[in-house]
């Protein structure tokens, strides 16, 4: 990225592009005189951000080598196999023949807060459904059979002793919710229609955090709507009855990836005991 | 491996949950986020991770583990049995992180990774097809019908386990065709700015098999659509 923004700064200042004595100038100079330039003159942010696109994509044509997604995958497959296939033996016998997480996890699709990484979750431990902001919707085995199939599975047939619902900072999911303007028309063919099912945390927010940043909003959002999600789970009778009978236990999660911090907590509910008939 | 599974059967009592979870994002945040704060900084400002993944909810095959991908490089749906619904059937968890990851995140690559022994699979093959039903896993795996009519088709003869295994396959290259039935994924298809491809992981024997999707010569026909592939590779 050096040389990138290196050239970038150059370019805003309007001098020449760097010549080869520039190549040993520090990343860290470079960021620096970048930024320095950003505060002191305003609009410029702009035009850095398409310049460094610019400069980027002529790189990316000329300089370095291509992507290839074959050889990604298959040196990823050849790492996992010498270095925890052939090293546990008993274990990945054991998996073979079958599963038995205690762990069902709802992770957001971001490709930075796969829970394997966070949460070091080894093959067996979790069985976990990764869609966009990791919302659970409402019963409905017509409009959310695919949800619903991963929950009944988990609960009935895996008899998994936790569910727990993990969101993050920056979600898209969450900002998409957040911008959906209030007369309800959408932009999209799919994804505001699936993350209104947390429309509920929006209201909240918007009632209870009129005063704080969009931003802030945001991030109040992104956990209200994992209690939305917690709340929805109850409304799956296998779920309510697993809960009461205390077999299972469900947990609500925030990863911040900016600060680096992840928090955890209980599901508070109440839930009534069957009226006598 | 062997104490990690043993600390987790601990957690039945609330607290030792939260002193596992705690103890373990720790250790990410020392050996992994801390190790590397450039990386991790520039993720937090944006991601433009390269693969789309649509693979198995199941606790054995998370391609984090197998395929090594690290924070930032896959953008990932996991449902049962990895199944991706065509357009046609409305709204879903599935195609609204499709929509997102190939018209916001304009990923290169979209792969669709089946494994053995999938129990959703399994679901899909020994369900009764002339009644409704009201179990939620056979009316979601009921997307994967047209991959089970062209399993008992080609092997209703072989055994059950056989039979769920062809159809484990088939079933991934009925997802790739109906990758291929929204517009957005069709047309980066078209113009090589997304290629899509088909993965089976056999965790029996620890083998990785993958294909590509070959556009050029795919078409909806009158007696059915056919998925051709080209690139097919055995890793063992």
């Amino acid at each position: 990225m050096s040389g990138k923004l290196r050239k970038c700064v150059m370019l805003c200042c309007g001098g020449k592009p760097p010549s080869k004595d520039m190549a040993t100038d520090s990343c860290e100079d470079a960021i620096a005189e970048l930024q320095k330039l950003l505060s002191e003159k305003c609009g410029l942010e702009t035009l850095a951000a398409a310049k460094i696109k610019q400069i980027t994509a002529e790189l990316e044509k000329t300089g370095s080598e291509p992507f290839d997604a074959v050889e990604r995958i298959k040196s990823g497959f050849a790492r996992f196999k010498t270095e925890k296939y052939e090293k546990n033996p008993a274990l990945y016998d054991e998996l073979a023949k079958r599963q038995s997480p205690k762990f069902m996890v709802f992770a957001c699709s971001d490709s930075r807060v796969c829970p394997s990484h966070i949460l070091d979750f080894q093959p067996g431990e979790a069985f976990m459904v990764r869609n966009i902001a990791n919302m659970v919707p409402p019963y409905d085995q017509t409009k959310y059979s695919g949800v619903g199939a991963a929950i009944e599975y988990a609960v009935l047939h895996l008899k998994v002793e936790n569910i727990v619902v993990i969101g993050h900072s920056c979600c898209g999911g969450i900002k998409g919710l957040m911008s959906i303007p209030d007369d309800g028309t959408t932009a999209s063919d799919f994804i505001e229609q699936w993350v209104q099912i947390c429309l509920p945390a929006k209201s909240k927010v918007k009632t209870e955090n009129s005063g704080l940043t969009f931003q802030e909003q945001c991030t109040n959002c992104e956990k209200e709507a994992v209690n939305v999600s917690l709340g929805n789970l109850l409304t799956y009778p296998f779920v309510r009855e697993a809960v009461v009978k205390k077999t299972l236990a469900l947990k609500g999660a925030h990863y911040d990836f900016v600060n680096g911090s992840f928090e955890l907590w209980s599901f508070d509910y109440n839930l009534c005991p069957p009226l006598p008939a | 491996m062997g104490n990690k599974m043993e600390s987790l059967d601990k957690t039945d009592q609330g607290l030792d949950f939260f002193e596992e979870l705690k103890h373990r994002f720790l250790c990410f945040k020392k050996q992994k986020y801390l190790e590397e704060p450039e990386h991790f900084q520039a993720l937090a400002n944006a991601q433009s991770p390269k693969f789309m993944v649509i693979a198995c909810a199941d606790s054995r095959v998370c391609p984090s583990n197998i395929l090594g991908f690290q924070p930032g490089e896959a953008f990932m749906i996991r449902n049962v049995a990895n199944l991706v619904p065509p357009v046609e059937n409305g709204p879903s968890e599935t195609n609204a992180a499709l929509e997102f990851a190939v018209n916001t995140l304009e990923v290169e690559n979209i792969l669709v990774i089946g494994h053995s022994s999938c129990a959703g699979i399994e679901a899909l093959v020994s369900m009764r097809d002339d009644v409704n039903s009201s179990s939620f896993v056979e009316n979601w795996v009921a997307n994967g019908k047209v991959a089970k009519l062209r399993t008992k088709a080609a092997a209703g003869h072989l055994s059950f386990y056989q039979q769920c295994k062809h159809c484990e396959k088939e079933s991934i290259n009925h997802s790739l065709l109906n990758l291929l039935t929204y517009p957005w994924i069709e047309d980066r298809e078209r113009k090589g700015l997304l290629s899509i491809h088909g993965g089976y992981y056999d965790f029996l024997n620890c083998t990785f098999e993958k294909w590509t999707i070959d556009f050029k010569r795919s078409s909806i026909e009158k007696e059915g659509p056919k998925c051709l592939v080209k690139n097919r590779s055995f890793w063992c």
